[in-house]
């Protein structure tokens, strides 16, 4: 203002130069009128603000430019109640903004005694929302630390009615359904204006010092699998084989059999041929064969000696094959 | 910057309230609004509930202390500076306890962390008693405190971590075979939601008499002591290499008998075969000798020229090119070698 006398000094018509009470006005007027500009506040699209009057309600308002009244006459806290809250036990995720999301005693929340007094260790997450702006805000002073509280009691509850083989393996599913039935009664109970919606199991596994008994469990059972199927593998490599090794022997046995009788049966009838010639001439069939049978024998024979039948002397001085001369004088 | 216009209605406007405020008459008035303002005036805000007190002593009926309604909130008035507007929570409050070691029954040392909720039900009787929270919350300390260890020390620990009673466990069909422990819970009497309600019902009665009302005590974390839990390490340890065990002899076990099946099959397969071979080649040459027999002793001529046909034969089958035979001129075939005529008689 390049001269703050001058909206005064004209209608004042040469009255003082400086005009206080002038000033004064004014600044009570901008004080007035930035008090205005303070009532100015805006909702965002996922929140509603709950607005109070002199400490007492008088309604919610949604998303949007809105004025309330100021200077302490009017307050209004807004509440994100489309937004997925979500709370971390026993881990938690770098760089949450809801500060209830993560605790400060991660490895005390996910250590867990189970109904047959064993351990566990045992992660989840409780996904929730602000259902009722109104019962959130005034019925429970902390109604994020005490859904901590409720969950980790409750998920302790159910675990503790499980065995640990339940927890680790068989029983997740279970845990998960029986965790968010119990913690929505309690929630809707204490109305503290929540909803949970889900309630996930995330890492589960035995305690550090003991998961190593566990794991060589899970070898034994692999190794149970493998030595059986080793057996049944050495098995199927030697039983079907001596199966077929059986049925071979068996036709051989048979094709065997069927040469014997065939054989049997064709000399049979050669010699029946035969016999019935010689029964004709027996002395004459008799003579034939032998000499045909010699006719036979002797061109392959390795030396023949014939003698006189009076020259007994000669035998003696012959040189011949040793080993053999004696078996072959048998033969005569 | 141009100057307002010099009629603007804003401007006449707050140079009457310039004018008045700076008489006598509108300063004095002004001073008494504010005084007025900040001095009679407070608010109740619907989390709170307000206990008057005049020089230190509590004035008429506490203000929006129905449980039920939050009607007494909103703007109030007292008299400056005399009295005092001492506001108490209305909200459910959280009490978290500390984690502390507790025997059980069984001789168990365990950590047990619990949580309740109360609220403040009588703001006059609480602000006599105990001022403010802190000092609330030092006495729900000793004395849920003091509740939960008795409880806990005469029930067994088990009682404190299952709670329903009739609950079948789920098994693991393989690990239930090996061990006859795994996979069963032990049996409970009572139950942690049991033993809640008892710490809650002797601790209760107690808080009443400072205007507190305990609503709720819950146990948050049980947890075996440090020292306790190496054991229970252990003998977790000791539980499933047991199961291990099992498994592998198990395994052994199958196999072996697998190899045995393996064994008397090959020997059922082989010695089978052979009974069958050999039945079938007896039954085979019995059937040929009978054959043969038949034949060959049908007449004793027939035996005999069997016996002449079989020699006849063993001599062309035997005689070969390593046999030498030495002859006489008196042998059937070389006969004639020495005289020609016709024997006398037949030779045979």
């Amino acid at each position: 203002m390049a001269d703050p006398r001058q909206p005064f000094s004209i209608n004042r018509g040469g009255a003082p130069a400086f005009d206080v009470r002038g000033l004064a006005a004014l600044a009570v007027v901008a004080f007035l009128a930035a008090g205005l500009a303070r009532g100015v506040y805006t909702v965002g699209p996922e929140s509603v603000g709950v607005v109070q009057r002199f400490g007492k309600v008088i309604g919610t308002v949604g998303p949007g430019l809105r004025f309330k009244l100021p200077f302490g006459i009017d307050t209004v806290t807004i509440l994100p109640v489309k937004r997925q809250l979500k709370m971390e036990f026993g881990f938690g995720s770098p760089g949450a903004t809801n500060p209830d999301q993560v605790s400060a005693e991660q490895a005390r929340e996910s250590d867990i005694v189970t109904g047959d007094l064993n351990a566990a260790h045992v992660e989840w997450v409780v996904q929730y929302e602000i259902a009722d702006p109104e019962a959130y805000l005034f019925n429970m002073r902390e109604p994020g630390p005490t859904l901590r509280d409720l969950s980790e009691s409750v998920m302790r509850e159910v675990v503790g009615d499980r065995t640990v083989d339940e927890v680790l393996t068989i029983g997740r599913q279970g845990i998960e359904t029986d965790a968010i039935a119990k913690l929505t009664a309690l929630v809707q109970e204490l109305q503290m204006g929540l909803r949970v919606q889900q309630v996930q199991l995330k890492n589960v596994h035995p305690p550090t010092p003991v998961q190593k008994s566990f794991d060589e469990v899970n070898r034994a059972q692999q190794e149970r699998e493998q030595m059986i199927n080793q057996a049944n593998g050495e098995y199927n490599k030697v039983v079907p084989r001596a199966s077929g090794e059986a049925e071979r022997k068996l036709r051989d046995a048979e094709g065997y059999a069927l040469k014997r009788v065939n054989e049997a049966e064709g000399d049979v009838a050669r010699f029946r041929a035969l016999l019935e010639q010689y029964e004709k001439a027996p002395e004459v069939t008799r003579r034939r064969l032998y000499l045909e049978t010699m006719a036979d024998v002797l061109p392959k024979l390795g030396g023949k000696i014939i003698l006189d039948e009076d020259a007994k002397q000669f035998l003696p001085l012959m040189n011949l094959p040793a080993p053999r001369a004696e078996a072959r004088r048998t033969e005569r | 910057m141009s100057p307002l216009p010099i009629n603007h209605p804003l401007l006449s406007w707050s140079r009457r309230l310039a004018d008045w405020l700076f008489s006598p008459l509108g300063a004095v008035a002004a001073l008494a609004l504010g005084v007025l303002v900040f001095g009679c005036a407070y608010t109740v805000d619907q989390t709170e509930q307000v206990v008057l007190t005049q020089f230190g002593r509590p004035i008429g009926a506490p203000i929006n202390s129905n449980k039920e309604a939050t009607d007494g909130a909103g703007l109030h008035f007292k008299v400056p500076f005399v009295q005092q507007a001492n506001r108490f929570e209305k909200r459910i409050l959280e009490w978290d306890g500390a984690p502390s070691e507790m025997t059980t029954r069984d001789k168990l040392y365990v950590v047990v962390d619990t949580f309740a909720r109360w609220r403040i039900v009588d703001p006059l009787v609480y602000f006599q008693s105990l001022r403010d929270e802190r000092s609330a919350l030092s006495r729900i300390d000793d004395i849920i405190g003091s509740e939960t260890r008795n409880v806990v020390a005469r029930h067994d620990l088990i009682e404190l971590v299952r709670s329903d009673k009739t609950r079948k466990p789920e098994q693991d069909a393989t690990l239930a075979e090996a061990s006859a422990t795994v996979g069963t819970l032990p049996p409970i009497q009572f139950g942690r939601m049991e033993l809640e309600q008892e710490i809650l019902a002797a601790a209760k009665p107690k808080m009443g008499i400072w205007g507190i009302e305990l609503l709720d005590v819950r146990v948050k974390r049980v947890n075996y002591k440090d020292g306790v839990i190496e054991k229970i390490y252990d003998r977790m340890i000791s539980e499933r290499m047991q199961i291990a065990e099992r498994f592998r002899s198990e395994g052994a076990g199958e196999a072996a008998k697998i190899e045995g099946r393996r064994e008397k099959d090959l020997q059922r397969i082989q010695s089978d075969a052979y009974r069958k071979v050999q039945e079938i080649r007896g039954t085979a040459e019995a059937k040929a000798s009978e054959v043969s027999a038949r034949a060959y002793a049908s007449s004793p001529a027939a035996a005999d020229f069997y016996a002449f046909l079989q020699t006849l034969d063993t001599y062309s089958k035997t005689l070969g090119s390593d046999s030498t035979v030495v002859l006489t001129t008196d042998s059937d075939f070389f006969r004639l070698f020495k005289r020609i005529d016709p024997p006398a008689a037949p030779a045979r």
